[in-house]
């Protein structure tokens, strides 16, 4: 009755089980690595001057973050305008045990990586907490709860106050400062309101922020190509036939929506170690819409189109100057105009034509081929 | 053991004061194919969703294989052996016919989200065991060839044969087919005739469907239930139900 | 007293929400899409009445018609060019290329009128008007936005209700499909949508901006957001739903900030959306919707 042999089956399951995710992976990483080890050759040669060597810090924020709004955007399916309120967390609450532990703790390095983890700690907590109700609703509603908390997050950091001096940690909540004026000598404040936190030490360097983008591009690769990331990818794709096939639907919701705002907490790690002052309004929800560009336009779901995008977009403002009071209208322009090539009707017809014609050319081809 | 699959009793749902189904009975022994057909409207689709925990029923109650399933969600539902396609195909369109099949498979094998991000021996062991189920189920339904398309890529009638793999790599003890000829041509209604047979003999298994085609439904089906305005209107072997003038009459009006 | 003069000043910002959230909600309901650019259509047409007013001295309302017919020709025209070519498209694209469209007219503003602040003239100088020897005083403008506000709902309702376009409107928003083949031209249904709640957006603006006497290009943005959370909080697609939202929500921001920290309202605010949307996803008016299987 199955006449078709054995062996090109299991050679065929062999070519798509494993290899296609795999060779993307694996491509992305070749591609990280040879942009490091370039770079790395150019600083060595002194081919990189001190704007270039802060702006390669700033691509790996930027890559890091749309890496962790693609996981939620193109294996989730949902959309949230939240992630900069995960980067804000994940950037103060390293930030603010890098400034408490300065003294304590005298290797930067450990320092910092205590902070990282902290940052991501935070910011995975805060993702599953908010992912409780949140995941419960879906498309324009969630974008909007999860815009909501971004700005519930800023507010709340706006008015927040700590500060220390010999005898230990003070804070205070809203603009009543009673607590901290009892402050005494060496009385130093690490996050005052809305002037947000300062006297970070910069403890971001380029090579710290390549390996955080690579272990983030390699647990979404791992991620999403395991059995969490299928279930998620299931519900993502039609959501009755997952609940029907048994899949937990909000079990695979929330843990990749935790690991996406987990990521999103060490890009603001990342951030809040680069600058020596910032302000919890830098990651209002322009931050998260900056986010979504790069993942549009790096092509929902590509975890490299979303890195190139990434600097791409943080990289060519900053080299072309004229192009910096243009840069968000031309972000506007990009959103549409990709989410009009992909839709509109028109355009659809367009690519299915340039795909017929492709098509032909290739049959035209292996038969011309054959020929000779 | 009883030989018993499935048995409804007294099932009814209203929405909004509107019956949907009312007083529904059926009983289905172990192997059987049986049929469930009525005119557009009747409730079918309805009974589907109360069986599968999409609804909750008002009344009555679902007992499959022994085990009281009324009420359970959809999720349970499965868990305890139903497993079902739909009317209009609902594949995960995005993902290729193998990852389709492995979501079938998800709750039969196991492990961590952190064995996966970590890649650990578990994982490929694992992950080679389902991939090679998830062949074997393939090559049944001739997709074999097909695994590394994209599923909404596959031509209208295997994307049906896709969504009834997908169900059985659930391991259900039950098959609910809801209007699986829907929108075939005679040729492909032929072959899916062959499919279910094949369903039926490979795996041993109990199934349910509705259908509107007769044909079909005279081709595999030993029993029929028919539905009409949500009440059953007539039971029995499917010739001498489809030979009952009061069916005809549902069908055709008078 | 002071208690009476924070509920009086939440519901003139109530009301302006309320307006707000008629175009969000209206067109949710019936083009089943979050227009995020409303809130910034809202401060185009703020805009063009500063420059109407402010530069070349013309007569108030005159200005404000001329900002309504801007608003409306721009509405229509974001709908003819960015939102109906995505009408079978997903909803996350659809949400995507609205959000662009946000960020396209806050940027297009920032471009031609610069990031600064300007000071918005007080258009319709009206006197505020002192109850309870003076102990209780209520600004002009308040009460001009508290009527304006129930004037247009009660105008809406009426339209919706009475013509043959409310009726279609209607239509479109119960099922599309069905409309169009009971002879409702659905994409006019949608443009005329688009038109009523962008010439709204014009008059939003001139009370919000009255109000704060304050403009810039991000003006629209947040207040828009609450205006749609006013929205879904009286139930999405429903007018008086939109009225309730609104005065609900201003009034819980007046009063937050007056009692808690003006820093925190917007917070709070947000608070208050995802406590609605956790209890009761539908608003207070809106009615259950079950996805067909």
């Amino acid at each position: 009755m199955f006449k078709k042999n054995d062996s090109a089956s299991k050679a065929l399951l062999k070519k798509t089980a494993v290899t296609k995710p795999t060779k993307s992976l694996l491509s992305t990483l070749a591609m990280l690595v040879i942009f490091y080890v370039v770079c790395m050759i150019l600083e060595a040669a002194g081919a990189i001057s001190f704007t270039i060597q802060n702006l390669l810090i700033d691509v790996c924020i930027y890559a890091v973050a749309a890496v962790s709004l693609n996981l939620c955007l193109g294996y989730l399916g949902e959309l949230s305008l939240g992630h900069g309120a995960f980067m804000s967390l994940g950037a103060f609450s390293s930030a603010l045990f890098t400034n408490l532990t300065r003294d304590t703790i005298e290797s930067d390095f450990v320092r910092f990586l205590i902070g990282l983890l902290i940052g991501i700690l935070v910011a995975a907590v805060f993702g599953f907490l908010i992912g409780i109700p949140v995941l419960r609703l879906n498309g324009d509603y969630l974008a909007i709860v999860t815009l909501g908390f971004g700005e519930i997050v800023k507010g709340i950091l706006n008015v927040t106050y700590v500060g220390y001096d010999d005898t230990g940690v003070y804070w205070s909540f809203i603009s009543d400062r009673t607590g901290l004026d009892t402050m005494a000598g060496n009385a130093k404040m690490v996050i005052n309101g809305a002037k947000g936190i300062t006297g970070t030490s910069k403890l971001s360097t380029f090579t710290g922020g390549m390996v955080i983008l690579i272990i983030a591009v390699v647990i979404c690769g791992f991620l999403v190509n395991s059995r969490t990331g299928r279930a998620s990818a299931a519900i993502r794709d039609n959501r009755i036939a997952a609940e029907s096939v048994g899949i937990n639907i909000t079990k695979y919701k929330m843990i990749t929506f935790t690991i996406s705002a987990a990521i999103a907490g060490s890009a603001g790690v990342l951030y809040s170690h680069f600058l020596s002052s910032m302000t919890a309004v830098k990651f209002d929800f322009n931050m998260s819409i900056l986010l979504l560009v790069f993942v549009v336009l790096g092509g929902i779901g590509s975890f490299k189109g979303a890195i190139i995008a990434a600097v791409l977009l943080t990289a060519l403002p900053e080299l072309l100057r004229g192009l910096s009071d243009y840069r968000m209208l031309i972000y506007a322009i990009l959103l549409i105009v990709m989410m009009l090539l992909k839709w509109a009707p028109k355009s659809i017809e367009l690519r299915e034509k340039l795909k017929q014609k492709n098509e032909r050319y290739r049959v035209k081809r292996s038969l011309e081929k054959k020929e000779s | 053991m009883s030989d018993t699959m499935l048995e409804v009793k007294n099932l009814g749902i209203s929405f909004g004061g509107l019956v949907a189904v009312d007083d529904f009975n059926i009983t289905i022994k172990k192997g059987e194919l049986f049929g469930l057909i009525g005119p557009n409207g009747a409730g079918k689709t309805t009974v589907f969703n109360l069986l599968t925990g999409v609804y909750k029923p008002d009344s009555g109650s679902i007992v499959l294989d022994g085990t009281d399933i009324t009420g359970m969600s959809p999720i349970n539902v499965n868990k305890a052996g139903i497993a079902r396609t739909f009317q209009n195909i609902r594949l995960f369109g995005d993902l290729s016919v193998l990852d389709n099949v492995k979501i079938g498979l998800h709750n039969q094998y196991s492990y961590s989200t952190l064995t996966g991000i970590l890649r650990l021996p578990k994982y490929f062991r694992v992950e080679r065991e389902m991939n090679e189920k998830a062949m074997e189920l393939l090559k049944v339904f001739d997709l074999d060839l097909s695994a590394s398309f994209l599923a909404s890529n596959l031509p209208y009638g295997d994307q049906r044969k896709l969504e009834i793999a997908r169900a059985l790599a659930t391991n259900p003890k039950l098959l609910l087919l809801d209007e699986p000829a829907a929108g075939m041509n005679p040729n492909e209604t032929e072959e899916l005739m062959k499919t279910i047979q094949l369903v039926r003999e490979q795996f041993g298994m109990t199934i349910l469907l509705i259908e509107h085609d007769m044909r079909l439904v005279a081709g595999v089906c030993e029993e029929v239930t028919v539905l009409n305005f949500g009440k059953i209107l007539a039971h029995g072997p499917t010739s001498e139900v489809l030979a009952d003038p009061e069916v005809v009459k549902a069908y055709l009006g008078e | 007293m002071s208690f009476v003069s924070y509920l009086i000043a939440g519901i003139g910002l109530g009301s302006i929400y309320a307006i707000m959230a008629l175009g969000y909600t209206m067109v949710y309901g019936i083009a089943k899409m979050l227009n995020f650019a409303h809130g910034d259509v809202i401060m185009i047409g703020s805009y063009v009445i500063f420059l109407a007013v402010g530069k070349a001295n013309l007569n108030p309302y005159l200005s404000i018609l001329l900002a309504m017919v801007f608003c409306t020709v721009l509405g229509v025209t974001i709908e003819r060019i960015a939102y109906r070519p995505l009408r079978k498209a997903a909803t996350l694209a659809v949400l995507i290329t609205a959000i662009g469209m946000s960020y396209f007219l806050q940027n297009i503003a920032l471009l031609l009128f610069g990031a600064d602040t300007k000071s918005f003239p007080d258009v319709f100088g009206l006197p505020a008007i002192r109850f309870a020897d003076g102990r209780l005083t209520i600004p002009g403008i308040t009460i001009l936005t508290i009527i304006t506000c129930i004037v247009i709902i009660i105008g809406l309702e009426l339209f919706i209700n009475r013509t043959k376009q409310g009726q279609a409107m209607l239509a479109v928003s119960e099922d599309r499909g069905a409309a169009t083949l009971m002879g409702v031209n659905v994409n006019s249904t949608i443009a005329l949508t688009f038109a009523i709640g962008s010439a709204l957006a014009a008059i939003a603006g001139v009370l919000f901006c009255a109000r704060y006497q304050a403009l810039n290009p991000y003006t629209g943005a947040i207040p828009g957001i609450k205006a749609f959370t006013a929205a879904v909080f009286g139930g999405i697609g429903s007018i008086p739903g939109a009225f309730i939202g609104g005065l609900l929500l201003g009034i819980i921001e007046s009063l937050s900030s007056a009692y808690i920290s003006s820093e925190l309202a917007n917070a709070i605010v947000f608070g208050v959306l995802v406590l609605v949307l956790l209890i009761r996803p539908t608003g207070i008016l809106g009615k259950q919707i079950q996805e067909k299987v």
